[in-house]
């Protein structure tokens, strides 16, 4: 989740009073508000939206959906020199940059503090990570241009990075820098590295790693600035570009195109707006309403695009319309979603629970009937109880990668949750009588299995109980000795159980050494048996 | 209540202990009713709750000798059996140990004991006393302490608790118990009681037997009475899982709007998970940090399908751009717990687009567990529970999709729903629901909803057809509805709390 904060007073001052109304204006505008302490006002900014994750930016935007005047971008054409040259040797390394120049900023350390927090925020959103696109931004200052951005030795690149001391080797950079250590796999197995370079030959960069700290520093002194946002796909690297630059437009910079010396020249940053189809029809069709075209020309304009005879001109920050669908969501969004009427329509059709489920919760019905108690345990289960005190082989079993808890391995059967349920019971009054239905998990096959367990165990009653159970659903288990004894039972107290001539399960009386490692003090009886055959039995 | 009345309820237990209630004397009473003590006590509190009796119970702590304690008693303390052994001559260790017949912990725990008042030395591996005779012969504090047993725990002499202090470390000469003293006073109406005659009240028909129904002689007599006020012990009865009462609630629910129940694995392909549903291969929820993978590969069979799976990522499907990446097959096959109910919506899709195109239609749902790799605390837990529907026709649109919504949490009890923007990968326009609890006065927000983006049906249905489809959490219902602070306890199966639980009553 990306939580965008706002000082309160800022907000107050340059959009409005932050009553209940604005809030709830804010919901609607789909970035809900989060928290709101005593200076700052917190907003959740949903995946969709980067082009929000500035203060700056989103003023503009939402400014717009409240009808009111935004602060126009604009952009100036390159200065002489204003070039970058990109190398062929990026080819499967990192092809593409998108630049820019800004001029006559004013920084201070509040400012510096908000761009390294965007940049922050659109290397983990947008950026995956810095994998997909990766923002540098240096001082004009200290560059000389034009810049080239190439592919290299790792060996003979040699700067010092930011904040180090010394001048450090690309390859000991990964492992000698935190910033090489957090995201020196994005460069893993790679021969070249890249890096941006200036005409004095002066190493700017290493993206998407690291900038140097002789030319890649901004300060309260730097005026102007280059910035890079590198990466795989150019389209993504223009828009991260736009936003960036707008949130220095609204900063009182002046923002400068540069050329990109490609194989064919490209000049970013590009404002031209993408041009999509949408139809009155298909809108009104969608969201189930009657709006003119006027109407839907005005809602759009709150969100921010312009709408003309069929087509609508998408701003350049805009990630997330891939489709007119998204076009049509934006006007939802400025109708307002609390003023859609909701309404069941007349689609026919008829109900049906799931056969199995309609069983298994008859199944549930009966046992309770007769005083058994249902619980419920997770699927996922620990070694300690599946493994360890079942007495079970090590393998087998199916275990989930990187679980955070100690719940590793998926339930195998639901005689061990039982018997975990009586260890954590010993002090609740007996008898306790449990059942539970549920997913089990054989070498990936899921089955549906059902347990009964009685502490104290009776045997008898145990059997009564199947024997109720197989009157009541008018089936036949066939009883047998073991053919061969599982484990956790004790010898000549445990019955085979077989449904339709297959085993389905067995119930007896659980072995004292089982017992003394669940820490039970009472004898125990379970039974368990593999519900699949009975619930696809047509007869029941 | 008459006194008659009351003395017309009273069991024969209270009308036997009745004429001795003066002295207050429990263990009298029990002598001369000729009652046991527990039934003696049961009567007090029967008389008790008629307000005969004032009853005051009270608890103390006694104390008293433990199995070993009780051994010491009679035979001495080890150190005693030792002092009276070496008395006879010097011993080297092993000889003392063995001519004691004390054990081995026994032994130490004697040797503590004198080499602590410092009666006795070890010189060369021989056991020498050495404190004076008169020292020697006399009673310890522990002894004596051990002799006046059993003694009230609040009411101990200063040496006294030096000495239980000391014999408390070792092993079962004393234990601590916790008693319950009686007492009880007789009220004003209990003393008129006492006094009149209860001779009568004997002759009352105490159980009504099959044997006086046939014979009819319970005719002109008069019943005891019951006393219907006091209390009962509690019972409980077997029931279902409270969590399974709510599902099965929410599959009536649904099926009476006229949705088909969908069903399917827990294990599922990334492919039914994330792809078939625009969810690009790089997005964080596919990370092993939210998910949680096996080690286990599932192929997709429809080589069709998956190319336009494939083109609706990279290049887009129906008019849209996509995800200009791409697309890994391999990547697809990774097998997952499934995260959310919607690969099933997502598989209903594609089973329906073997249909010819205006049979495409229909209202579905699935109501199961799904899995997402968390640390588990109060409001967070591995496993959880999912409502999921889709209603597929031609004809439907955005205001239905909140129609559906809203009728269904009405029917769960929220009469107040709200509907804010979302963002979702596979549904545009989305939308997030928030139901109000009136009680605490907050709106709780209950999961996501939308259209299915084109890129999800054009590939799975063949069509582009509008699918209104959401997913809300079903825990959050289940713990608002049963005051449930903590999601740990849904799956906690602590009997005692199993048993009391209310049931789900809608």
């Amino acid at each position: 989740m990306t939580i965008l904060i706002i000082q309160k007073k800022q907000f107050e001052k340059e959009i409005g009073k932050l009553d209940e109304k604005m809030q709830e204006k804010i919901a609607m505008f789909g970035t809900p508000v989060e928290d709101i302490t005593q200076n700052e006002l917190q907003i959740e900014i949903f995946p969709n939206r980067p082009d929000l994750l500035s203060y700056q930016n989103y003023k503009n935007a939402f400014l717009t959906y409240l009808g009111k005047k935004p602060n126009k971008i604009k952009i100036n054409k390159p200065e002489r020199n204003f070039d970058v040259i990109i190398d062929p040797s990026l080819k499967n390394i990192r092809p593409y940059t998108a630049c820019a120049i800004v001029r006559n900023m004013k920084f201070d350390n509040e400012k510096i503090k908000e761009i390294i927090d965007i940049q922050e925020k659109l290397h983990m959103t947008l950026g995956r990570k810095r994998k997909k696109a990766a923002i540098g931004i240096y001082p004009l200052e200290k560059i000389k241009l034009p810049i080239t951005f190439k592919a290299i030795e790792p060996e003979k690149i040699r700067f010092q990075p930011l904040e180090f001391p010394v001048e450090l080797t690309g390859k000991q950079i990964l492992s000698k820098h935190s910033a090489g250590r957090e995201y020196g796999n994005l460069l893993e197995g790679l021969n070249k590295y890249p890096i941006f370079i200036d005409a004095n030959n002066e190493i700017l960069s290493m993206p998407p790693i690291i900038n140097s700290h002789k030319t890649g520093k901004i300060s309260e002194q730097t005026k102007d600035v280059f910035i890079e946002c590198s990466g795989f796909n150019f389209e993504v690297l223009k828009k991260i570009l736009n936003i960036i630059v707008a949130v220095f437009n609204d900063m009182g910079g002046k923002v400068y195109q540069m050329n990109l010396k490609y194989k064919t020249k490209k000049i970013t940053p590009d404002f031209t707006s993408q041009k999509l189809k949408l139809s009155v029809e298909n809108t009104n069709k969608l969201l189930g309403l009657n709006l003119k075209e006027s109407k839907i020309s005005s809602l759009l304009k709150k969100m921010g695009h312009e709408y003309k005879k069929g087509f609508v001109e998408v701003p350049a920050t805009r990630t997330d319309i891939l489709h007119e669908v998204d076009l049509i969501e934006d006007v939802a969004i400025a109708y307002g979603y609390d003023k859609f009427i909701p309404e069941i329509p007349e689609v026919s059709t008829v109900g049906e629970i799931d056969k199995k489920e309609i069983v298994k919760s008859k199944i549930s019905d009966i046992l309770s009937g007769l005083g058994l108690l249902e619980t419920s345990s997770y699927h996922l289960t620990t070694k300690d109880a599946q493994i360890k005190k079942m007495q079970n082989k090590k393998s087998g079993f199916v275990e989930v990668k990187n679980s955070k808890t100690e719940y590793k391995i998926l339930r195998k059967d639901l005689t061990h949750n039982m018997l975990k349920i009586f260890s954590e019971n010993v002090d609740v009054s007996y008898p306790q009588e449990i059942f539970e239905i549920g997913t089990v998990f054989k070498n990936y096959n899921e089955k549906q299995n059902l347990s009964i367990a009685l502490a104290p165990g009776n045997f008898t009653r145990l059997k009564q109980i199947l024997n109720y159970l197989e009157e009541m659903l008018k089936i036949k288990f066939e009883i047998s000795n073991p053919e061969s004894l599982p484990n956790h039972f004790i010898d000549g107290r445990v019955g085979e159980i077989k449904f339709s001539g297959k085993i389905i399960g067995y119930f007896g009386e659980i072995h004292p050494k089982i017992l003394k490692n669940f820490k039970i003090k009472m004898p125990v009886s379970v039974l368990e048996i593999c519900l699949d055959g009975v619930l696809e039995n047509r007869k029941i | 209540m008459q006194n008659q009345e009351i003395i017309e309820s009273l069991s024969p237990i209270e009308q036997k202990i009745l004429p001795y209630l003066e002295g207050k004397n429990i263990q009298e009473i029990i002598e001369k009713s000729m009652l046991d003590r527990v039934s003696v006590l049961r009567a007090l509190e029967f008389l008790s709750s008629k307000k005969i009796i004032i009853l005051k119970i009270s608890k103390k702590k006694i104390i008293e000798p433990g199995t070993n304690g009780i051994y010491y008693k009679t035979k001495g303390l080890p150190e005693r059996q030792l002092i009276i052994l070496l008395e006879k001559g010097n011993l080297n260790l092993e000889e003392a140990q063995k001519q004691s017949h004390l054990s081995k912990n026994e032994f130490k725990a004697a040797l503590g004991a004198l080499k602590k008042k410092a009666q006795i030395e070890i010189k060369n591996g021989t056991l020498i006393l050495t404190g004076n005779k008169e020292e020697l012969t006399k009673k310890s504090l522990e002894e004596q302490f051990l002799e006046k047993l059993p003694k009230e725990l609040d009411a101990l002499e200063p040496e006294e608790q030096f000495a239980l202090k000391n014999l408390k470390q070792r092993k079962d000469i004393i234990q601590i118990e916790e008693q319950q003293i009686i007492n009880f006073n007789l009220t004003e109406l209990g003393k008129e009681i006492v006094k009149q005659d209860i001779s009568k009240s004997k002759d009352l028909v105490e159980a009504l037997t099959p044997q006086m129904i046939k014979s009819g002689n319970w005719k002109g007599k008069k019943f005891r009475r019951y006393d219907v006020i006091s209390p009962v012990p509690k019972i409980s009865g077997g029931k279902k899982h409270f969590v399974n009462q709510a599902i099965d609630y929410g599959r009536k629910i649904w099926s009476e709007l006229g949705f088909k129940e969908m069903t399917g694995t827990l294990i599922q392909s990334s492919f039914w998970n994330f792809d078939a549903l625009f969810t690009a291969q790089d997005h964080p929820v596919r990370e092993m940090q939210d998910t949680f993978f096996l080690n286990k590969e599932i192929a997709i069979s429809d080589k069709k399908l998956i190319k336009e799976i494939k083109q609706a990522h990279e290049s887009g499907v129906g008019g849209s751009r996509g995800w200009q990446y791409n697309w890994d097959e391999k990547i697809s096959e990774k097998a997952v717990l499934r995260t959310h109910t919607t690969c099933l919506s997502a598989q209903t899709l594609y089973n329906l687009s073997k249909l010819l195109r205006e049979q495409r239609k229909g209202k579905f749902f699935a109501l199961g567990k799904n899995f997402r790799n968390e640390t588990v605390d109060w409001s967070h837990g591995f496993e959880f529970n999912q409502t999921e529907g889709i209603v597929i026709d031609k004809n439907v649109n955005f205001r239905h999709l909140l129609g559906y919504l809203q009728e269904f949490f009405k029917k769960m009890g929220f009469e107040k729903v709200r509907f804010r923007p979302a963002y979702f990968p596979y549904t545009e326009p989305s939308v997030e629901i928030d139901v109000f609890d009136p009680e605490k006065k907050i709106w709780l927000e209950l999961g996501g909803a939308g259209i299915f983006r084109p890129e999800v049906t054009i590939p799975l249905l063949g069509a582009q057809i509008p699918v209104l489809a959401w997913g809300p959490g079903f825990d959050r219902i289940l713990i608002d509805h049963y005051k449930i602070k903590d999601l740990r306890e849904l799956y906690k199966n602590d009997i005692d709390k199993l048993r009391k639980m209310k049931f789900w009553v809608k």
